[in-house]
């Protein structure tokens, strides 16, 4: 696949603050990518970078073969859906969406046609002659999706646009959103922090932080082998655990050698070791790898979640079957359920789930943090 | 429910009767009477020298030249204000916040002092000897005779009515939000075509609201003129002062030339507001 924008050894600063340091990034033509990282990683700049809005301190931008660090915006080819919108309070629906083409002097009957296409296509037709300030949140978002898609863009930027959202709304704008990308074979390079969104989208997901890109790769590789203990714990819920590499296919923690899947270790290299919740067995407590004692239950659902503590370690496991606090348990792990990664500066930062609880749950939760950033 | 906001209204239809009602009603009353209080059309025709014996109006001696000068310095200092206080306007409401405080404050300051003292010191920066002769004199220019000139009394206008220019539109300007203007260069605006189709539909309300507070106290101002201006030509404000406190005191005329004065300000302003298509999204400033 061809590579629409690369991203070279970027750098950009503000204030003596380093935002991005040395970010290298390569966008196939027609993918979804999302840059995906908790607030202040850097992947609204890095977007930005893209759209022109900053001009990056070091470092290199590419369209295609093209050298663009100093094109200024309006003539990027490139459009931004922003996160509050940004739509034109002066004028109505029809000529929001009609701006781009009225700038570029396109013919009136061109843009009447363009105009109704992409009003079809986001459902607001016969929105035309209405105020923006009279439209819901999601309509507007429609407006500001059919007013970038106006202008024929090869690259759309999204800025965590569906943040203002409402959960339900959301969801919906999400399935919309990426049947939108896959009708029009565009590149979409979206930016959010809701792990979740980034997963259920995204053909690669680009996991940031402290201004560094933490991975590349697809859903399901950042989910399945995380490369980090960042990446393991803001995607999903983790038992990130102190290990040994003892030889290849073989780690051990908690005393205790387990066979694994991971190999090209150092000999007796030490690792972090990542279980998720839902890939541990319990099993009877005499013929589990590892014997703890239930410390919480929570009913989830779908699912309980349950802290067992193993020898001071609290893990949490989720599990279709009730067990009663104070009850001991055995734990049985698959080889392909455990991922080992390398030591890395986050290593140590994300023990265990000792101080786990619903409260905690909560702060965690987007809808919390989204209010929060607000 | 009703009843009780009718009440709380009660004091604000005290003060609007007292200083706005009744002083109206009098101008009134004094420009259709005569001194017996008997009902006139003399008091207005006498504004336009109409002899109605004669039927024929005679220009030189009307102050129709007076009232049509006094709207041609108003119109001037308003686009003269107008094109000084937009661009400084609009960079106060992008600076930071810190010096948009600033900035708003060194603009109202002199608001601050009376206007008879900012006057004087216009009087005496343009005078004969004056800072301004004395700086162009430094490299062999003048000196300039701008006292007592029409010239004169525009920049006094100007000065004195600046900051009615600058603040509305500061305060629609700064509601122009950094993404609107990103958002329209991300659709291929340059910076002209930003101005044209973002900044300048945005800040309409501004304008006019500043035009409104700039032009109705210029054109029916007083002493500003014969400060500045010298006595060659009064303007309107001038006359009507004249009328009630002069030598030769003429309540009905002065009320008439009032009448007519307010008549014409309203059609100035009904013409500027045609102006405002766009009521379809939230105005912001001050309205008069």
């Amino acid at each position: 696949m061809k590579d629409i924008i690369t991203l070279k050894d970027i750098a950009v600063s503000f204030d003596g603050e380093t935002i991005l340091d040395g970010l290298d990034l390569s966008i196939h033509d027609g993918e979804f990518v999302t840059l995906l990282g908790p607030s202040g990683c850097g992947k609204t700049t890095t977007l930005r970078i893209i759209g022109g809005f900053i001009t990056p301190d070091r470092g290199d931008v590419f369209f295609g073969d093209q050298r663009v660090n100093k094109v200024p915006p309006h003539k990027r080819r490139v459009n931004t859906i922003f996160q509050r919108y940004a739509l034109f309070p002066h004028l109505n629906v029809y000529e929001n969406v009609a701006f781009g083409m009225r700038v570029q002097k396109k013919s009136k009957a061109e843009i009447a046609e363009t105009v109704e296409k992409m009003l079809a296509l986001v459902n607001l037709k016969g929105f035309e002659k209405r105020a923006v300030s009279t439209l819901s949140g999601g309509q507007q978002q429609r407006v500001a999706i059919a007013r970038a898609l106006a202008n024929n863009p090869r690259v759309l930027l999204l800025d965590e646009p569906l943040a203002a959202l409402d959960l339900k709304l959301r969801k919906d704008m999400q399935v919309e959103l990426k049947n939108i990308q896959k009708s029009l074979g565009i590149t979409f390079v979206y930016v959010t922090h809701d792990q979740e969104e980034a997963l259920s989208m995204s053909d690669t997901v680009v996991v940031m932080d402290g201004g560094r890109i933490q991975q590349i790769g697809t859903p399901t590789d950042i989910y399945n082998e995380p490369q980090n203990a960042f990446v393991a714990d803001f995607i999903g819920e983790s038992n990130i655990l102190d290990g040994i590499m003892r030889e290849d296919y073989l780690v051990e923690f908690f005393g205790k050698t387990f066979r694994c899947v991971d190999c090209g270790f150092g000999k007796d290299e030490p690792v972090d070791v990542v279980v998720r919740p839902e890939d541990i067995d319990i099993v009877e407590p005499e013929k589990g790898d590892l014997i703890g004692r239930v410390t919480n239950i929570t009913f989830k659902g779908v699912h309980y979640e349950i802290i067992v503590d193993v020898k001071g370690f609290k893990w949490m496991i989720q599990t279709t079957d009730f067990h009663a606090v104070d009850s001991v348990i055995g734990i049985m792990i698959d080889p392909q359920e455990i991922q080992v990664m390398k030591k890395s500066e986050y290593s140590g930062m994300y023990g265990d789930y000792s101080s786990f609880s619903e409260e905690f749950d909560e702060l965690a939760d987007p809808e919390a943090e989204n209010g929060a950033a607000q | 429910m009703k009843k009780k906001t009718t009440a709380l209204a009660a004091p604000f239809g005290i003060w609007m009767a007292i200083f706005t009602i009744v002083p109206i009603a009098m101008v009134l009353w004094f420009a259709f009477t005569d001194a017996n209080g008997q009902f006139t059309l003399a008091n207005v025709q006498e504004i336009f020298a109409f002899d109605p014996s004669k039927g024929e109006t005679l220009w030189e001696d009307s102050f129709v030249s007076t009232i049509l000068y006094s709207l041609w310095l108003g119109f001037l200092t308003t686009v003269i204000s107008l094109i000084i206080a937009y661009p400084l306007a609009f960079s106060i409401s992008r600076a930071t916040e810190r010096v948009q405080l600033t900035m708003v404050m060194l603009v109202m300051l002199p608001m601050w002092m009376n206007f008879l003292l900012r006057t004087q010191a216009i009087k005496s920066l343009l005078s004969e000897s004056g800072l301004l002769n004395q700086f162009i004199g430094l490299f062999g220019f003048g000196p300039l005779e701008i006292l007592n000139t029409d010239a004169a009394i525009v920049i006094g206008l100007v000065y004195d009515f600046l900051p009615y220019m600058i603040l509305p539109l500061y305060s629609v300007m700064v509601k122009i939000g950094k993404s609107e203007i990103e958002a329209a260069q991300d659709l291929g605006a340059n910076t002209f075509s930003v101005f044209r189709r973002v900044v300048l539909p945005l800040s309409v309300p501004g304008i006019l609201n500043g035009i409104t507070m700039v032009f109705v106290p210029s054109v029916s101002t007083f002493v500003i003129s014969t400060l500045l201006g010298g006595s060659k030509r009064m303007m309107i404000g001038d006359v009507i002062e004249s009328m009630f406190v002069g030598e030769a005191p003429n309540m009905g005329v002065g009320s008439a030339l009032s009448l007519v004065l307010m008549v014409l300000i309203f059609l100035c302003m009904a013409c500027t507001r045609l102006v405002d298509k766009s009521d379809d999204y939230e105005k912001g400033g001050l309205t008069l």
